[in-house]
């Protein structure tokens, strides 16, 4: 186990080499830089050259790339050309913010998919059954914006339920002492500010989830179906057992191999889609530091966030894989 | 069978009415209740559309961060409420030496810096000097903008285009008396001060948090220090309370402030990226009010009972020519062009209610404007007339024009080009349509005079002083416009080094006559964006230089 740990992990290396490579071309590539982006209408051809000459940029590629890569391995992902602020720093700010906003979709998308897959497939051919792969089929097609555009407009400006951006209330004095708001209410003893960052998590979380929970709710009612169909089921209800062991033990279990693939598979399509979420939310998380950076040609803060988020992924993955011999005992990973 | 509650049947109905509960708990808890009764006092939640980039004044010169700094700290002089002209601030008063080399300010007394250190000359001096000897990264135009524009140099410019500095020396008479020495008269100097690079910050928190400390590689500098990110400390009226990057920006009142006490107690900035979103945070009651407010939601907000503010026109939506181009090296066809194009029918169509028809390139509200400048209305016959007199047979005009951007004074250019090229087609010219992106090749594009022989283009003012907008287009030649007009720029030059304000405006209304005359471009609009409110508060005096105090605003007394 182990050894297949270290060289999954080993193989980041080549991942990031190569992606770093390709980051940093594909940056200098888009038209533009920073410095016009900056300025604008201030623009002067004195003031470009001047702006490129203080931040190296007027030197050849493979310069600007070997004082890049350089810094990388010493883990410093340089500095945001807006902020001039370590981008690592920047990036830790707000990965919070994504993070709680990704667990939350994801926590909707598993505990409303699994159970609403499941009945589905028990209760096969049912209006449930015919319903869910409607309401999935609507929440695949919905553009995540979109959804999120229309849940702020009815909940929240139409009705007024639950507020229509950010992550807290403005008028709340909160500290934070871990940047995972409806952590840091639990942590500071404020109760309010956790209800209230769960009330501000809500709409979001429901926008992002729609893609993931219409995913994972096929792929359970697929699933479950197969194993209904299977011999040790039977074998098991003619052996006496009741529903609930057998849904457990025998069902529920064996489904879950394809599922949890699924889940892990589903982190890239979060960490994407809360790019969309957060700009609808004005969120400040990663996604909205990548929109920005992309819009301003940061090039330092784009290439670090996507490093990041490619580092992060292979994590995940390599995670789901070690899940699949905890689930299924057959599937052990030497 | 049917009815069994199972294990995931129970969890489910548990996490909905778990979701369920924290909505309703997390809508008990919000706004309102906080705000106290009464005309003072109370948090106001205002949307901005970004978070600023730090709170050091002298690295900024973006409108978002210069809202908390302006809250925060204050300058020797600032603008008339609503206006441009400089008034005393923290300097009561100045004289200048006749050779207009020596500025002498005197000093309010008894002002304190929010860490008790005492404001006096000794501090305007680390200032300024702090700002003069800025080094490497410090001199970039992102960073220090303003400096570049009003002082041109440094105590030693890295880059070889930078200008000499207008700066020589400070020096501290006594602990109310700061005498200011330049290298040449300017008489732009004195606006210049009001803007909030030159915002005087306690010389013991520059120091202790590092201020200046620029580290990390040569093409990736950090500023490390920090004043600007957690100790940004001034006079102001409020002081920094704290920063939650991309969600919040605190200040509080500073009850120790020398002049009169702010209003509110607390004042969040909350960064909200559209126009879309803003709005419906204020709808939704999440905010209090915020600025950029797109053009389309105005009459909405409006009906909806919503204050909407005006902040007078400090821009300009120009026509620009390239005389290095023909046919509009012809100051015949320019003429033509003038008088073909309907600018009232632009504004109307494309522009929301209290844009303005411009007649030259400085707006009404700047002092130096002309009410007499030659002006070109709408003319089409006398537009034929002069094709005609011109001696250009068939005039086919390369027009540039941006898209995929939205601008203060022109929200739509696509829009703008259209009624244009109606105009100019009536008249008798071929109009060959030239669109490019705004960012970066149409910028570059008009930049380096390779935008066709028409272009449209604009420009939003700095600070309250007639070179920050004609100074800037025609002080010097510029490829944009592709030509040289030594007389124009003379009178510029001049009106820029003297010191007397009346004899300045006699210079710039001339200017601004010959310009209008010599015609490298057509002025056509100027725009007054908008500030929305909920209903109730109060206070608030729109800028056209954004020198917006929050001291005197109030939030309704009842709720």
């Amino acid at each position: 186990m182990a050894r297949f740990v270290f060289r999954r992990l080993a193989l980041l290396i080549p991942i990031l080499f190569g992606l770093s490579l390709l980051l940093f071309l594909w940056v200098r590539a888009l038209p533009g830089g920073p410095a016009i982006a900056l300025l604008g209408e201030r623009a002067t051809p004195e003031a470009i050259e001047r702006f490129n000459r203080l931040y190296g940029l007027d030197r050849s590629l493979w310069e600007q790339y070997a004082s890049y890569m350089g810094r990388v391995v010493r883990l410093d992902l340089g500095a945001s050309t807006r902020t001039n602020r370590p981008v690592l720093t920047e990036f830790w700010e707000r990965f919070p913010a994504t993070i709680e906003l990704a667990l939350a979709a994801l926590l909707i998308a598993v505990a409303v998919g699994i159970p609403l897959g499941y009945f589905a497939a028990r209760r096969f051919g049912t209006w449930l059954d015919n319903s869910s792969v409607v309401a999935s089929l609507i929440g695949v097609t919905i553009p995540v914006f979109f959804l999120g555009f229309l849940l702020k407009y009815v909940f929240a400006v139409r009705l007024g339920w639950l507020p229509s951006q950010g992550r807290q209330d403005a008028r709340l004095a909160v500290e934070h002492p871990t940047n995972f708001y409806v952590l840091d209410g639990i942590v500071t003893g404020n109760l309010n500010a956790t209800w209230d960052a769960i009330a501000h998590l809500i709409l979001p979380a429901i926008a992002l989830a729609s893609i993931p929970l219409a995913i994972i709710v096929r792929i359970t009612r697929a699933s479950v179906l197969d194993v209904l169909n299977e011999d040790y089921v039977r074998t098991a209800e003619a052996k006496g057992l009741t529903k609930r062991v057998i849904s457990r033990r025998h069902v529920l279990r064996n489904a879950m191999l394809p599922v949890s693939t699924t889940i892990g598979l589903q982190t890239g399509l979060l960490l994407s889609g809360a790019i969309l979420t957060e700009t609808v939310f004005a969120l400040p998380g990663i996604g909205t530091y990548l929109v920005r950076a992309i819009d301003g040609r940061d090039y330092s803060a784009i290439q670090g966030v996507i490093l990041i988020i490619a580092v992060i992924y292979v994590i995940v993955n390599l995670l789901v894989d070690i899940s699949y011999g905890i689930i299924d005992p057959r599937v052990r990973v030497r | 069978m049917r009815h069994s509650t199972s294990p995931s049947r129970r969890l489910l109905a548990l996490t909905l009415g778990g979701v369920l509960a924290a909505a309703l708990a997390g809508c008990g808890g919000d706004s309102g209740d906080e705000e106290s009764a009464g005309a003072t006092g109370g948090t106001l939640v205002f949307g901005t559309s970004n978070d600023p980039v730090i709170l050091d004044g002298a690295y900024v010169s973006d409108g978002e961060s210069i809202r908390p700094v302006r809250q925060i700290f204050e300058s020797l002089v600032t603008t008339k409420e609503g206006g441009t002209e400089p008034l005393p601030l923290l300097a009561k008063s100045w004289e200048t030496s006749a050779d207009g080399l020596t500025w002498t300010f005197t000093l309010q007394e008894g002002v304190k810096f929010h860490d008790g250190e005492p404001f006096n000359a000794a501090a305007v001096c680390t200032n300024f000097d702090r700002w003069y000897n800025f080094k490497g990264v410090q001199q970039a135009d992102s960073v220090a903008y303003y400096w570049l524009t009003v002082f041109g140099g440094f105590a030693k410019n890295e880059s070889p285009d930078t200008a000499p500095s207008l700066y020589k020396s400070c020096a501290a008479e006594n602990d109310t008396t700061a005498v200011i020495t330049l290298t040449r008269p300017n008489g732009a100097f004195l606006s210049g001060l009001t803007l909030p690079a030159f915002s005087m910050a306690s010389p013991k928190a520059l120091t202790e948090f590092k201020a200046d400390e620029v580290k990390g590689a040569a093409d990736a500098p950090q500023f490390t220090g920090t004043f600007g990110t957690e100790h940004p400390v001034g006079t102001g009226p409020f002081k920094f309370e704290s920063w939650q990057r991309g969600d919040r920006l605190t200040i509080a009142r500073n009850d120790d402030y020398w002049g009169e006490k702010a209003k509110l107690d607390k004042v969040v900035f909350r960064p909200i990226g559209k126009g879309a979103d803003r709005r419906q945070a204020l709808e939704a009651g999440d905010i209090d009010g915020y600025d950029l407010v797109d053009p389309g939601d105005v009459d909405a907000l409006k009906s909806a009972g919503f204050q909407i503010l005006e902040r007078p026109a400090f821009n300009v939506g120009y026509i620009g020519f390239d005389q290095a181009e023909e046919p509009v090296n012809n100051p015949k066809i320019r003429e033509a062009i003038a008088y073909a194009i309907n600018r009232q029918q632009i504004v109307q169509a494309n522009y929301p209610a209290g844009a303005e028809v411009a007649t030259q390139f400085q707006p009404p509200s700047l002092w130096g404007h002309n009410p007499e400048v030659p002006k070109y209305d709408y003319d089409p016959e006398k537009a034929k007339t002069l094709v005609a007199e011109s001696g250009v047979k068939n005039p086919t005009l390369q027009f540039f024009y941006p898209t995929d951007v939205s601008r203060p004074y022109m929200p739509n250019p696509t829009a703008n080009f259209e009624i244009m090229k109606a105009n100019l087609e009536a008249v008798g010219f071929k109009v060959v349509p030239k669109a490019a992106k705004w960012d970066p090749d149409y910028l570059n594009a008009v930049d380096s005079g390779n935008a066709g022989a028409v272009h449209i283009i604009g420009w939003t003012g700095d600070y309250g002083d007639p070179d920050n907008f004609i100074g800037t287009f025609f002080g010097r030649p510029k490829a944009q416009f592709g030509f040289k007009d030594a007389a124009i720029q003379d009178e510029l030059a001049r009106a820029l080094s003297l010191s007397d304000q009346a004899e300045r405006d006699t210079i710039y209304k001339k200017a601004n006559a010959d310009i209008m005359t010599a015609l490298p471009g057509i002025p056509y609009v100027h725009t007054k964006p908008n500030i929305a409110f909920k209903a109730g508060v109060t206070g608030y005096v729109p800028s056209p230089v954004n020198n917006e105090d929050f001291s005197t605003v109030s939030l309704p007394s009842s709720n």
